[in-house]
């Protein structure tokens, strides 16, 4: 697949676009810096290491806590469902729904969901699926994809989303960010009320508990887990962690990478339906673990630590390259430099070939990754699979005949030396004519020696 | 075959494990790295500051607090918020014993799902008390279970928490060392920092998107 070219140079030429997305993904580094300053968080850097360690060593015996994470979700009265694709996990809850006769769900945030095309998926067959946090709201009722991991609707202004409204929801051209607030709050409040089932994302599975963590802002998702009668997460495989006490790791640093914030408004600790002495709660809860290539990334040793990602958001936000392209120029709902890397992983090489390159491997993101993947080095390596793959497949003809002709020469030492006397002769006119003249205009270039190293060495001898 | 026995597979041939080698989780795991102990970072700092960092945290992220001596002083100190409203509480034994859930205004004793989320709807304030509160970033803990339900601090726009100076801990790290496994407890443990809030349209901050816009502490100093 080739680079969106034209629609890349729309967004680099849109100057309220351009300016949405400095201001936000700017916030997010002020905000960011200002909580994992040294005084703020002096064990910063502790943390990121530890929070590697434990990544790594979850993922490298990913089957044992997988295992123990399934029978403790089972202990505590839950059910877990194995997908290994995107249809998988929707044909479970259509199913689901059609044996409860449920005709809507709520979903809180989630971006693996997005990842399956969930609500795409139920919505074929008649299961509407209402997104109830704000943003997501906004770009489900305006058919769009996020911008952003973190915050999906960065793109738009207050206006672009009055807009939205007066057309999806018939409310007169409401422009003040606080009532369109409201008005999304009774809207989806009713729908909370209603609904039977609530499906939600995990930031964390938490093998030694069979328990989930839930990592938000507005209410919606400790809405959607605990109004509906059945609760359904879903997540990744390579979401589990060993143990909750490894939470104050994770937690003290997911808040702070993503939005600035020690912590977010609410972390939800979930396990199984509610217990027999609670009031409220789901009577059901269903947890669905997603394969959807994982395990083919896994596979590759050193690959395999994209999946330590926690999905913060800060690789984008400090990606020069995100900062001028925006989110939607990327193939797929993963964006930025994490993206970059998990997408042509998912797909395969094959596709999306341009992504390894869309990187000034500046080193920005792997700076402020929390849990210290190499996201240049996977950048590189994939950039050398990608011209492994071209190269193998259908090479360039030009390209292979300049190859074979400079392999004739070099092990032809005659022509070889005659023709390295003719570069001598020659080469001082590159910076007057051809195509480098402009390139060579700025530089010096090195003078061409007098004599070349057969020349000299022939001189040599003889003077010996 | 199964997708948990396909998913099972491929992960075992991704990690390279041995043909008949046993399930790892009747095994310790093992691995180029070891798992870490459990480092938790919890302050020395003297508890009896902790109300007062609690105080500063908590309002800094938008929310209002109260410190009362004790829990006679609780009624006059939410008397105000109270006015012309009609309140939820939940079951715990702190409010009985601080006289709120006797108030007019205030219904109590719920203990039916769904007359419980009707009523929370219709509610003007949910009144909790917290099983414990964190210092460092004001927080409140909540375990769900019979004294206390999800959604009396959810569905209402306003929430206050009436609870004892001694249950504010120092921070997450020492939560986790009290609770080192919350789901043996409760189907819900939640923790609340701040009041409901997005920035998402403008990055401009909104409170009170679908849980509470508005948030009280009542801190009882003795109980």
């Amino acid at each position: 697949m080739k680079a969106p070219e034209t629609e890349i140079r729309q967004a680099i030429n849109d100057p309220a676009l351009q300016l949405a997305i400095y201001t936000a993904t700017g916030r997010f580094i002020d905000g960011r810096a200002s909580v994992v300053s040294a005084e703020a968080l002096p064990d910063y850097q502790a943390l990121r290491n530890e929070a590697n360690a434990i990544k790594k060593h979850t993922i490298e015996n990913l089957d044992y806590y997988l295992e123990q994470l399934e029978s403790n979700v089972i202990a505590q009265g839950g059910q877990v469902v194995y997908c290994r694709t995107g249809q998988e996990a929707a044909d479970f809850v259509l199913d689901l729904a059609k044996k409860r006769g449920v005709h809507m769900l709520v979903k809180s945030k989630s971006m693996t969901s997005e990842e399956i095309q969930f609500n795409e998926r139920l919505e074929e067959h008649q299961l509407e699926a209402v997104e109830t946090d704000l943003g997501e709201y906004i770009l489900q009722i305006a058919h769009q994809r996020p911008y952003h991991i973190v915050a999906p609707a960065l793109h738009l202004t207050r206006y672009d989303v009055a807009d939205v409204f007066t057309k999806e929801l018939g409310v007169e051209n409401e422009v003040v960010i606080e009532k369109q607030t409201k008005i999304a709050r009774s809207v989806l409040r009713q729908k909370f009320l209603e609904a039977d089932i609530g499906v939600s994302g995990a930031n964390f599975l938490i093998a030694d508990s069979g328990a989930i963590v839930v990592v938000e802002n507005e209410g919606n998702a400790r809405l959607s887990t605990s109004a509906p009668k059945i609760h359904i997460a879903i997540a990744g495989i390579e979401k589990v962690i060993p143990r909750a006490q490894d939470l104050a790791v994770f937690l003290n640093l997911l808040g702070r990478s993503a939005t600035g914030q020690p912590l977010t408004a609410y972390t939800s600790f979930l396990s199984g339906p509610r217990r027999e002495s609670e009031i409220d709660g789901p009577d059901e809860f269903y947890l669905l673990l997603l394969d959807n290539g994982r395990t083919k990334l896994l596979a590759d040793p050193e690959k395999r630590q994209s999946l330590y990602c926690i999905r913060c958001g800060a690789c984008l936000n400090h990606c020069p390259v995100y900062r001028k392209i925006g989110g939607h120029n990327y193939p797929w709902v993963y964006s930025g430099p994490i993206g970059a890397i998990i997408t042509p992983q998912f797909h395969g090489v094959n596709q999306d070939t341009w992504l390894p390159f869309a990187s000034s491997l500046c080193g920005a993101c792997a700076e402020v990754c929390p849990v210290k993947i190499e996201i240049p080095k996977l950048l590189l390596k994939l950039r050398a699979e990608v011209v492994e793959v071209k190269r193998t497949e259908a090479s360039d003809g030009l390209e292979r005949l300049a190859f074979q002709l400079f392999a004739w020469i070099a092990t032809h030492p005659k022509i070889n030396i005659l023709l390295a006397s003719l570069g001598s002769v020659f080469f001082p006119l590159v910076p007057k004519i051809g195509p480098l003249k402009k390139w060579a205009s700025q530089r010096t270039l090195p003078e061409p020696a007098k004599q070349n190293f057969h020349q000299w060495w022939a001189s040599r001898r003889r003077s010996v | 075959m199964t997708a948990r026995e396909q998913i099972f597979g491929d992960i075992r041939k991704a990690l390279k494990r041995a043909v008949g080698q046993p399930t790892l989780f009747e095994t310790a795991p093992s691995s180029s790295q070891e798992l870490p102990a459990p480092t938790l970072r919890i302050p020395l700092s003297d508890r009896n500051l902790f109300a007062d960092l609690f105080v500063q945290k908590f309002e800094n992220l938008g929310g209002r607090s109260f410190r009362v001596r004790d829990t006679w002083a609780v009624v006059p100190a939410i008397t105000e918020l109270l006015t012309q409203k009609s309140a939820v509480a939940s079951n715990s034994p702190f409010l009985r014993k601080c006289g709120v859930t006797g108030l007019a205004q205030v219904q109590a004793g719920f203990t039916d799902r769904d007359q419980l989320k009707e009523a929370c709807a219709a509610a003007d304030l949910g009144i909790t008390s917290v099983d414990h509160a964190l210092a460092a970033t004001g927080t409140f803990v909540m375990l769900s279970g019979p004294h206390e339900a999800r959604l009396v601090s959810l569905l209402p726009p306003v929430h206050i928490a009436i609870f004892p100076r001694s249950r504010i801990l120092a921070n997450l790290d020492e939560l986790l060392s009290i609770l080192p496994r919350p789901a043996d407890q409760t189907s819900s443990m939640v923790l609340i920092t701040g009041p409901s809030r997005t920035a998402d349209i403008e990055q401009i901050l909104v409170r009170g998107v679908h849980g509470p816009g508005e948030i009280y502490a009542v801190i009882v100093d003795e109980e």
